[in-house]
């Protein structure tokens, strides 16, 4: 496909798109699809629209998460703007006809809370775009990001064009994007890789898994444009293997685009040569570093190495190598397209643009929402999506996975942003969002993610190898009412060894949760250390020695 | 499939990664799911073909928690325990494989990312939600029906 080409399929597709009568989008992605069955309302909605007469007036796709994944299955109807949730086969014959009436209180409107209050740019095309056709993403302006750089931009400007957007990592760390793009783009050398991180292995976290699923286009078009921007020829998507359907997309996705020339020897027909391979993880949680990964693509044990040099200099078989995380490439294409200028008018000063959170916890509408950056989290968990079922208390909210920390009730007004989360001992993360109700124990929740980081430890460093094991140790002591003051001085010891002496972000940041819940919940742990008990009532210490 | 087309489709696979020792991850995967697991005598091939030493081929397959050493049980079942999971009872989940259902080899999986459906258990590759201790019960037995 050359330009022309694409902007005459575009055209064609769209012009199809708006002859039909309607458009019915499933949501496909793992949550609807596998656990909720969306695959086989698919086939029933198919069904009912032979069996009312309408082919080719009404059309049945799968599409991206349309957000309300607490309510699998959903599905969205496109001309009247509304999603329907908790949909059953039973439901086709009503969604074919457009009969509303049939889902009373199960309707949210785009005009409602829930998608009003939203700002999507990552998730743009959730319910507009199927993720098995690339005619529909380039029917929704998809690859014209590609286009625009190839045909008006040189690698440098696009450098310059992301540094003056203000995007920053989304995988948790939040350097800046261009700084990076800047750094490889920068060195000498006849080979460089740009690497995808979609090893989201964030407990509570499936914000990436769902954009790969739902939009994968979207990711291989900001990887190209990066690839053209730092001059790489060779690109990976380092897929978890516990996320399959994931795989899957991307592959297909893949094939399409190379079929179609947006990918290959002559992208567009131009100069310019870029492939994606797929790299499948086989379940190891400190993949998620870069240099643990880059070590995976390797076919080696995912230990991370120390650095500097850091993978812009020495990455992927000793070549300069870009990693981004799966949403910030979801953001190249819109800010190429856009504009930078538009980007950095979303967010903050210090952090633009908008960020996914997947929710889930105690809350009403569990699921995926994107809002600009500074959002306070009230807005977040109470205005969009509705907040705490009635009967429950919100107590905390925990941020990005083991690595992050909890936010208390009194903070509940936070703007959502890199710097003002560290400062009240949280962090962003990579976008999970845990509400937990007054029946969850804190220092319970501290040793969970302890346990986790302990499970996960590559064991190559013996600060965060040791160090899990022993901060997890006193937890259970702690909690088994068996602990001392003497053992929080110790938490807050071994935390400050971990920090300051671990290899990589796993041991650095496993600490996190346990200073986090001691700072805004040290009530609990005293109650467990000098009543023997849970405030939360979830925990039964001292129960060996009501065995006795 | 009998062993001689599975040795041939892994030999296959070996050869489109031109042998090259930077593909052992792949080709770990494509044995586990031609063969189940991965035994040391299969382990013992890769290495040879890859040109790898044993060493670095059992290093990396015991490092990974999705690669199995052992025959699977014939029925399994995952329960998912993320931090949604967990707060909404996973662990409960767990005592009712133990309590009714022994002979189920049980594995915990960090997070399968449907949290908005926790808690959940994939039984037999099939994704159970929203459960509760007793519904997982019933839904086990459903599925151990003829």
């Amino acid at each position: 496909m050359n330009i022309e080409e694409l902007i005459e399929t575009e055209q064609q597709e769209r012009e199809r798109q708006a002859g039909l009568r309607n458009r019915i989008l499933c949501c496909s992605v793992a949550g609807c699809t596998a656990a909720a069955g969306s695959a086989a309302i698919r086939g029933s909605i198919e069904a009912a629209i032979q069996e009312q007469g309408l082919p080719g007036e009404v059309e049945v796709c799968g599409t991206g998460c349309l957000g309300l994944c607490g309510h699998a299955p959903c599905v969205r109807s496109a001309n009247l703007n509304e999603t329907y949730h908790d949909v059953t086969a039973a439901d086709a014959p009503y969604l074919v006809r457009g009969d509303r009436s049939r889902f009373e209180g199960r309707t949210v409107r785009d005009t409602d809370a829930f998608y009003a209050g939203q700002c999507r740019v990552v998730l743009e095309n959730a319910g507009r775009v199927d993720p098995e056709r690339v005619l529909d993403y380039i029917a929704a302006g998809g690859y014209k990001g590609l286009l625009k750089v190839i045909s008006e931009m040189t690698p440098f400007e696009v450098v310059e064009e992301i540094k003056k957007s203000g995007l920053r990592g989304r995988g948790g760390a939040g350097y800046p994007t261009g700084l990076k793009w800047e750094l490889v783009a920068r060195q000498e050398s006849p080979v460089k890789y740009v690497i995808c991180n979609a090893d989201e292995g964030d407990p509570g976290a499936f914000m990436d898994r769902s954009v790969l699923e739902g939009d994968p286009h979207r990711v291989l078009e900001g990887m190209a444009i990066a690839a053209f921007a730092v001059g790489a020829t060779q690109g990976y998507i380092y897929v978890r293997g516990e996320s399959p359907l994931a795989v899957e997309r991307v592959r297909t996705a893949i094939r399409q685009a190379e079929r179609e020339g947006l990918l290959g020897n002559r992208v567009l027909d131009h100069n310019f040569q870029f492939r994606i391979d797929v790299r499948i993880g086989a379940g190891a949680y400190v993949c998620g570093e870069e240099t643990a990964l880059i070590a995976s693509i390797e076919g080696q044990r995912g230990t991370p190495r120390p650095r500097p040099p850091y993978p812009p200099e020495k990455g992927l078989w000793g070549a300069p190598t870009l990693i981004n995380n799966v949403e910030t490439f979801a953001n190249i294409a819109p800010i190429i397209r856009k504009g930078s200028a538009w980007y950095a008018s979303m967010g903050t000063a210090a952090s633009r643009g908008t960020k996914v959170y997947a929710l889930a916890g105690r809350i009403a509408k569990p699921g995926l929402v994107e809002v600009p950056m500074g959002t306070p989290l009230r807005t977040i968990l109470f205005d969009i999506a509705g907040g705490v079922p009635a009967g429950y208390a919100f107590k905390a909210a925990q941020t990005g996975g083991p690595a992050a920390g909890c936010i208390p009730a009194q903070h509940l007004d936070v703007p959502m942003e890199y710097e003002s989360l560290q400062a009240i001992g949280s962090m962003i993360g990579s976008g999970g969002l845990i509400v937990v109700d007054n029946s969850v124990c804190m220092v319970d929740l501290a040793r969970f993610f302890m346990e986790f980081c302990m499970d996960e430890s590559c064991g190559k460093c013996i600060p965060c190898r040791a160090g899990t094991v022993q901060m997890h140790d006193t937890l259970d002591r702690i909690i088994k009412g068996r602990g001392s003051e003497a053992d929080l001085d110790l938490l807050a010891e071994l935390a400050g060894l971990m920090r300051a002496t671990s290899l990589c972000g796993l041991g650095m940041a496993a600490p996190n949760p346990v200073m986090s819940t001691l700072r805004h919940f040290k009530d609990e742990y005293l109650a467990h250390i000098h009543e023997h008990r849970c405030l939360a009532g979830s925990c039964t210490p001292r129960e060996e020695v009501a065995l006795v | 499939m009998t062993d001689t087309d599975r040795a041939q489709r892994l030999e296959r696979v070996m050869a489109r990664h031109g042998y090259s020792g930077d593909s052992l991850i792949e080709v770990l995967h494509s044995a586990q799911s031609l063969y189940g697991y991965l035994s040391p005598k299969l382990l013992a091939l890769v290495a040879t073909k890859l040109k790898l030493p044993p060493s670095r081929v059992v290093g990396v397959a015991t490092f990974y928690h999705l690669f199995a050493l052992a025959p699977k049980a014939p029925h399994q079942a995952m329960v998912c325990m993320g931090t949604a999971c967990h707060t909404a009872g996973a662990p409960e989940l767990a005592r009712v494989f133990h309590d009714y259902f022994p002979d189920w080899q049980v594995k915990v999986g960090r997070c399968v990312g449907c949290c908005g459906l926790a808690p959940m258990v994939i039984c037999d590759g099939k994704p159970q939600i929203r459960l509760t201790p007793e519904k997982l019960i019933r839904q086990v037995e459903d599925l151990l029906q003829p």
